[in-house]
């Protein structure tokens, strides 16, 4: 492999290929406490509503104050679906985030700082950086206070970019609203003489990156991956959440909750993950649509419920989005650690699905896919998350999450007062786990005064008794497992999904939130001269293995891409179609793959092969 | 569901809680259709398979988060809990307390039969303190919990006693049960003739006092308490306490207010309200 890959990254230092295209990253660094994500957050919305594609991650360490925190985002006149490396500004809150981010910058990137930090700017000029001192203590100080330092940096950077103040200005008056009105003035002064300071400043002129206002572009919603997944759970009739908090799920929870009154949803925060799974499957045999969020942690303590769902053939929604493991891990960090876990989680054998959502968008439409699946086959289903899908912001524009993308389906379930349903009485008995030919028992929810059942925990006949009598207990396992060829032989799961040509020297093969990362990747090795293409996995089980090894067959030089230690999914996939993928580019290290790296991680892994 | 015959041993006290519960929801004329038995494991907890109602057994120590996630789902339904004394106050602990002070409509029965039975014979959280048992040997280390004191204390808003040797009884402690708003804890003396040889039905019979006929007030909560202490030569059996004046957890949720969500359609997001949704991240 050439010496040119060794750099090979997205955010080569060029700003834009065209002349009106922009794909910017900044990075704003600061103390926790600060108020960097809220910055961050900020900026990120004035950009989308400016017009621009936003992609954004926040990177900080689990604890309230103290400790360095950033906030990285991209903003693009193309859409985006992942973080850039390296960043073209840097704004930093303080003196340490210099220090901490001036290697990983850009050439030519600015870093605008508060005048008084003790900062060496030649040293900073040596590393062929932009140093941009700004008073921005001191402006803040003018207007009142300096807690207005956050307004300033952020008029500031956007007084370098060119970006036009007026967005910043709406976004300080959304931001203060709450704190009234002489805040909001004040704040407003501040972003304005630190925009003007910018406009003067002698630096100003030899920085590159520019990021004007776009007129004419459509409106966008700017939402992290845990919104995506409660609108599509919404949409698709949720009407019951219970958790219990843990990062980075815990928003998931939140949000629902904000809602609750007016949308008529039952939240309830539990005294631990076992309460709250347990709470979802009573609300799912009552006939809710009922889901429980939680990472990897509390999933453990849900591992005991999850069974007593299998075997009750009761519909619920369990959502892990994952972190740092094992124990308690790394709390606010990405990782797919759980694969191989959730998909044996609790004892014995019974019929689960597991969809591991790639993007925002996917993760909407498999939430919505989720409960029509569980109420369907009457069984547990795990939406697998991580912490980098879940907490980062992106624009989409609002027709992209269509909410008649998935329709609601019960499947063989009635409500009581519905007419019966087809196979549902035998000699006039209603039989809760009657045998069928594709394994799924009419259900009648609870009410009916014509089906009154019990469901246990134990095993148990048609009708619902406990019983450990053989010819049952075969009948029974086969009757449940079966659940799994029918969804199989109804097209329910997917294959991989390609992206990139259709032949390739390289292919990728990934599964959820390396999804967007993955696939730029496949534009930075396409700039280097390397034909790659990515199969995507979303749906894991019951695995469509058909298509997928179809789909493999074609694969010339496969390298898995990951975020785990050990490979999980390239085992995975050896499991389930033989197939053993050439190379593994994996990070285990809390932090999300890049474009740039997963790049680089593939040449490295078959370099010498290719073209 | 049909009606199994019960696999109790001859003579074990979950017979009388059973026909005690029935002759309960007969009374109160409760349809099987309108009560949902929610259960955990243990030989008391397979209590719903022998009787006609809906019926949910659960895991051991969960019944209660079960059966507030089907309340809080489906107010319509009246729920009954019936579970053991180590699924109750043993692993399930922690869902107890918390139980106790959510107040959800609950009727939560305990056969209470200070061992562990269904597993033969191991000390439960009310096993006297000093019983030998064949996990302990040397006696039971602990000092028992007191159901009723930590009822109290946690924020119950009902606390009964009741005694499987006296199922009409029985029957009526359940019925108050079943009439009461909130969170209703029966804790009910059950001898198991197979494994506790100490509690038997004479045992209790010697020491059993009524709360009722000793001019107890279940309103006063001192003195609910003061009586909660006793459990030896005396043992208190009725309602401890009741409080009418503290709502349901259910009448407080929000999202309730549109009746039970399995009346709502799935679909009944409309359009203007998904659109203002998605305006909010604009
Ligand atoms: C998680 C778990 N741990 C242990 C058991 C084994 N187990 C079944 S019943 C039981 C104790 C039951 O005691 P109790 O609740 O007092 O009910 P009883 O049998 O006395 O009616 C135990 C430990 C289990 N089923 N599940
Ligand atoms: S072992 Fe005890 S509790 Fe269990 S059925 Fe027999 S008598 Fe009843």
């Amino acid at each position: 492999m050439g010496e040119g890959w060794a750099t090979l990254s997205a955010g080569d230092g060029k700003p834009g290929r065209k002349a009106e295209e922009q794909d910017v990253s900044l990075v704003i660094g600061g103390d926790a406490g600060q108020g960097v994500e809220s910055s961050g957050a900020g900026f990120s919305t004035a950009l989308a509503r400016a017009g621009y594609h936003v992609f954004s991650i926040a990177d900080y360490r689990s604890r309230i104050r103290g400790g360095h925190n950033f906030y990285q985002i991209r903003a693009a006149t193309r859409p985006v679906a992942s973080h850039l490396d390296p960043p073209a500004l840097l704004l930093a809150l303080t003196a340490e985030s210099v220090e901490l981010h001036l290697e990983n910058l850009a050439d030519g990137a600015a870093v605008v700082y508060d005048r008084s930090f003790r900062l060496d700017a030649a040293a900073v000029e040596r590393a062929g950086r932009l140093p941009v001192p700004v008073p921005m203590n001191e402006i803040a100080l003018r207007h009142g206070s300096k807690v207005m330092m956050n307004t300033a940096a952020l008029a500031a950077a956007a007084g370098l970019l060119r970006f036009p103040l007026e967005r910043m200005e709406e976004v300080v008056r959304q931001n203060f609203a709450r704190k009234g009105e002489r805040v909001v003035e004040a704040n407003l002064a501040v972003a304005r003489e630190a925009y003007a300071e910018m406009l003067r400043h002698p630096a100003a002129e030899r920085f590159r990156y520019r990021l004007p206002g776009r007129e004419g572009q459509p409106e966008r919603m700017l939402l992290h991956g845990n919104h995506a997944l409660c609108l599509g759970a919404l949409a698709a009739g949720c009407r019951f959440v219970a958790a219990y908090p843990m990062t980075p799920a815990t928003t998931i929870l939140e949000w629902m909750t904000a809602h609750a009154e007016p949308l008529g949803i039952v939240t309830k925060h539990a005294e631990d993950e076992l309460a709250a799974v347990c709470m979802a499957i009573g609300a799912g045999f009552g006939g809710a649509r009922a889901m429980c969020s939680t990472s990897g942690g509390g999933f453990s303590l849900m591992t005991e419920a999850l069974g007593l769902a299998g075997m009750t053939e009761t519909p619920v929604v369990v959502v892990d989005v994952q972190r740092g493991g094992p124990s308690t891990g790394l709390p606010t960090r990405t990782e797919q650690g759980d694969l191989l876990f959730v998909l044996h989680a609790s004892q014995g054998e019974f019929p689960r699905f597991v969809l591991a959502p790639g993007d925002h968008v996917e993760a909407f439409e498999a939430a919505m896919r989720a409960f029509n699946l569980a109420e369907k086959y009457q069984v547990p289903v795990i939406l697998l998350s991580d912490q980098f899908l879940a907490s980062s912001l992106r624009t989409l524009e609002p027709e992209r999450l269509r909410r008649d993308a998935v329709p609601p389906e019960r499947g063989k379930t009635r409500r009581p007062g519905e007419p019966p349903l087809p196979e549902e009485r035998r000699d006039g008995d209603y039989l809760r786990f009657a045998f069928t030919a594709d394994g799924i028992s009419p259900r009648v929810l609870p009410g009916d005064p014509d089906a009154v059942y019990g469901v246990p925990s134990d095993e148990h006949d048609e009708a619902g008794h406990i019983t450990e009598e053989i010819a049952n207990r075969r009948r029974m396992m086969e009757k449940r497992m079966r659940k799994l060829e029918t969804a199989l032989a109804a097209g329910e799961m997917r294959g991989p999904r390609r992206l990139g040509p259709e032949e390739a020297e390289v292919t990728l093969l990934a599964w959820g939130s390396t999804l967007g990362p993955a696939a730029e990747a496949l534009e930075l090795l396409a700039r280097a001269g390397v034909r790659a293409n990515l199969l995507h996995w979303c749906d894991l089980w019951p695995f469509a293995g058909e298509a997928a090894e179809r789909e493999l067959r074609r694969v010339r030089r496969g390298v898995v891409v990951e975020q785990n230690y050990t490979g999980q999914f390239r085992r995975f996939l050896r499991m389930m179609t033989g197939y053993e993928a050439e190379g593994l580019v994996r990070r285990y290290d809390g932090r999300p793959l890049e474009p740039g790296e997963i790049a680089r991680g593939v040449l490295r892994e078959v370099g010498a092969g290719v073209r | 569901m049909s009606e199994q015959r019960p696999t109790w041993c001859p003579g074990c006290g979950d017979f009388a809680i059973l026909a005690a519960l029935r002759e309960a929801l007969v009374q109160e004329g409760l349809a099987p259709h309108q009560v949902a038995v929610v259960s955990g494991i243990g030989c008391g907890s397979k209590l719903p398979d022998y009787m006609r109602v809906l019926g949910f057994m659960t895991l051991h120590g969960r019944p209660l988060p079960v059966a507030t996630g089907l309340r809080l789902a489906r107010p319509d339904l009246r729920v009954v809990v019936v579970d053991g004394d180590g699924d109750a106050y043993g692993i399930g602990g922690n869902h107890w307390l918390h139980t106790c002070r959510r107040n959800p409509g609950l009727v939560h029965l305990v056969e209470n039969n200070q061992i562990y039975a269904l597993t033969k014979g191991q000390y439960s959280p009310t096993t006297d303190q000093g019983t030998r048992t064949t996990t302990s040997p040397e006696g039971a280390p602990e000092r028992p919990v007191n159901p009723i004191r930590t009822a109290l204390a946690a924020g119950a808003t009902f606390v009964a006693r009741g005694f499987a040797g006296e199922p009409k009884e029985l029957a009526r402690l359940i019925r108050a049960a079943l009439r009461h708003r909130g969170y209703a804890l029966v804790d009910i003396l059950q001898p198991c003739v197979t494994f506790n040889k100490i509690n038997t039905y004479d045992w209790y019979a010697e020491r059993i006092v009524r709360l009722e006929e000793a001019g107890h007030d279940p309103s006063d909560f001192d003195a609910a308490w003061a009586r909660s202490g006793e459990f030896g030569e005396r043992i208190p059996v009725g309602v401890f306490y009741r409080s009418e004046e503290v709502p349901a957890y259910e009448e407080r949720v929000p999202g309730l207010k549109r009746g039970p969500l399995v009346e709502r359609p799935l679909d009944e997001l409309d359009e203007a309200t998904w659109e203002a949704l998605k305006r909010e991240l604009i």
